[in-house]
């Protein structure tokens, strides 16, 4: 995205000064900056007024707790093993759920790649869980992996499991509702990503005498990478802000008390919004940590054109 | 948008793969149809519960009934609950549109200094959880006495809407060949002119497009409007939300039938919103026409 950003067309200055008038307008024009950058304002005023502001706000008042020094509340979180393994539990709920739907992703995106019948229909199909939204996913895998569920229903009936499996109220509950929820924006982003792989690239390696396998390990593995690490942190945000599905398919006093439950716990059940913004800055922080750790392996990578030569 | 078209082209024959037999292929669509089984059996549990009578322990309820609809529309206020989302919904989709395509304007057709930090600033609300701001936003909006009002709900969803959609335009706008406006403007076009009469019916699918999954993320989004929300501006989501909380009290099958009126209003708008726009192209520019 930062690159779509990146690519300007250079050199469509609009008449800032006239040719006689080198003025100070005329030089800031030079360098791209006039009266159509005012069309940013409206939007950079909403974001500074209702993010920063807001966040900025939260940042101080962590510092600001109920009792205790300015750094109580940080003190208090990390204090206190309750409080502190919602870190964990959330890295262990989100980190191995978006893996999965990361690396599932490539090989079903690249088997649709190409152009077939019936492709917008099961990209459609695809994208649908997208929409439920976490609430309604997480109200039927209640149903359909509960104890009397069809899953359930089904593993009894062929004789795979003697009892009913618990699948929800648990870890593995929370899993499944982030793999229906958020596997298809993986699954999108990564087609977005495979699309853009100039096929003639692999027509050559196949020219070349690669195999299909050859093709895909050194030809399109390696281009597709950095497009990984996006989708990769993408969804890593969805999954590490899942809230609702923790509550309603977890078990939110115990394996699945991910942070966003501490936070929300704190700033609304009891009142404590200078709590509640401290978890939240440290849950933006452990976020971003592993985002940007993500992003500087991306880095190391091939970051070259992905659309091969001319033609 | 235009690939679409060539989709259906003559072209389109002769590329169409075939599906080819191999072990990897089988297992490749053994998963997404296994994927696809999964999902429709969670959203089949909801919709057959939703016109159960009683369903305990066997494959299928024993009777069914549309009772429940009635139930949950008088129960939980979904009347007034709809027009609160319909309001919520529209008022985020303009105004995040309007302030939005003006800046992917400037931000796709200017380099200035400190465009790498404007550019951040509108990707930090994307790629942060929503609660993580969503807290001192609401701390905040209770400051100023928004917190709990629809207006309240409103500034919450715009944090994430307005980024979103200086996202999905921003490359739509580079897309455009800036020579249609030098020459709109050798022609004698002024700026409003440019804009009204060149710019906005080249971007009306783009505008469409970010509007309409604007439309579909706000109506999805929890987080922000369940922090920010009181209980006469709650969204569709958030009502039944509460509503599974209040399932002790009142039947399971009438939080389903909520369940699907919510599913039967986000559905079809993602079936639009995909007809206008290849969710593949936002990302990247598709590239499976091999030029020969």
């Amino acid at each position: 995205m930062a690159a779509a950003v990146d690519e300007i067309k250079q050199g469509d200055q609009p008449p800032g000064g006239q040719a006689g008038r080198p003025s100070l307008r005329h030089r800031l024009a030079e360098r791209g900056v006039d009266r159509t950058l005012l069309l940013l304002a409206p939007a950079l005023l909403a974001i500074v007024l209702l993010f920063m502001y807001p966040f900025v706000y939260g940042f101080g008042l962590s510092f600001f707790p109920r009792s205790g020094g300015a750094f109580a509340n940080y003190a208090e979180f990390f204090g206190d093993p309750y409080e502190r393994d919602t870190i964990f539990k959330t890295l262990a709920l989100a980190l191995p759920a978006t893996l999965f739907n990361t690396l599932v992703a490539v090989p079903i995106a690249y088997r649709m790649r190409g152009r077939f019948r019936g492709k917008r229909t099961l990209t459609t199909l695809l994208t649908i869980p997208v929409t439920l939204g976490t609430v309604l996913v997480a109200q039927g895998l209640l149903a359909y992996l509960g104890p009397r569920g069809w899953v359930n229903r089904t593993l009894l009936g062929i004789g795979l499991i003697e009892e009913p499996v618990q699948l929800v109220q648990n870890y593995w509950g929370v899993f499944f509702a982030i793999v229906i929820s958020d596997f298809p924006f993986a699954f999108l982003l990564t087609l977005a990503f495979v699309s853009g792989i100039d096929p003639t690239l692999e027509r050559a390696a196949a020219t070349l005498g690669a195999g299909a396998w050859q093709r895909f390990r050194r030809v399109t593995l390696p281009l597709l990478a950095p497009g990984l690490g996006i989708t990769f942190c993408l969804t890593f945000v969805l999954a590490f802000s899942v809230f609702p599905s923790a509550i309603l398919v977890g078990d939110p006093a115990g394996s699945t008390r991910v942070i966003s439950v501490a936070a929300y716990r704190a700033a609304f059940e009891e009142y404590d919004y200078s709590m509640g913004s401290a978890i939240a800055i440290i849950m933006a922080a452990v976020e971003l940590t592993v985002i940007v750790i993500v992003l500087a392996w991306r880095s190391r990578l091939y970051r070259g054109t992905s659309a091969g030569g001319k033609g | 948008m235009a690939a679409t078209a060539e989709a259906r082209g003559a072209r389109a024959e002769s590329e169409r793969r075939r599906f080819v037999t191999t072990p990897a292929a089988w297992l490749v669509w053994g998963a997404v149809g296994f994927f696809l089984l999964n999902v429709a059996g969670v959203l089949a549990s909801v919709a057959v519960n939703s016109f159960a009578t009683s369903w305990f322990d066997s494959w299928l309820p024993q009777g069914y009934t549309s009772e429940w609809y009635r139930a949950a529309w008088d129960e939980f206020a979904l009347g007034s609950v709809l027009v609160v989302t319909l309001e919520v919904a529209l008022a985020v989709v303009v105004i995040s549109v309007v302030i939005g395509v003006p800046a992917a304007y400037a931000l796709a057709r200017r380099d200035f200094p400190g465009k790498r930090i404007v550019s951040l600033a509108f990707l930090l609300p994307i790629m942060l959880p929503p609660i993580t701001y969503g807290i001192p936003l609401a701390t905040v909006l209770y400051a100023f006495g928004f917190a709990g009002t629809l207006s309240g709900v409103i500034l919450a969803n715009l944090v994430p809407a307005v980024p979103f959609v200086i996202l999905v335009m921003t490359p739509f706008i580079e897309q455009i060949d800036p020579n249609i406006e030098r020459a709109a403007r050798m022609s004698g076009a002024r700026t409003w002119q440019l804009f009204v009469r060149v710019l906005a019916p080249l971007l009306v699918p783009g505008i469409l497009a970010a509007s309409i999954l604007i439309l579909v993320r706000t109506l999805a989004m929890f987080e922000l409007t369940f922090l920010t929300s009181g209980s006469d501006s709650q969204t569709l989501v958030v009502a039944l939300y509460y509503s599974v909380f209040a399932a002790g009290i009142r039947a399971g099958q009438s939080v389903d039938a909520m369940a699907v009126i919510y599913m039967l209003t986000t559905l079809p708008l993602l079936i639009v919103a995909l007809r206008f726009v290849n969710p593949t192209q936002l990302v990247a520019e598709v590239r499976e026409q091999p030029t020969e």
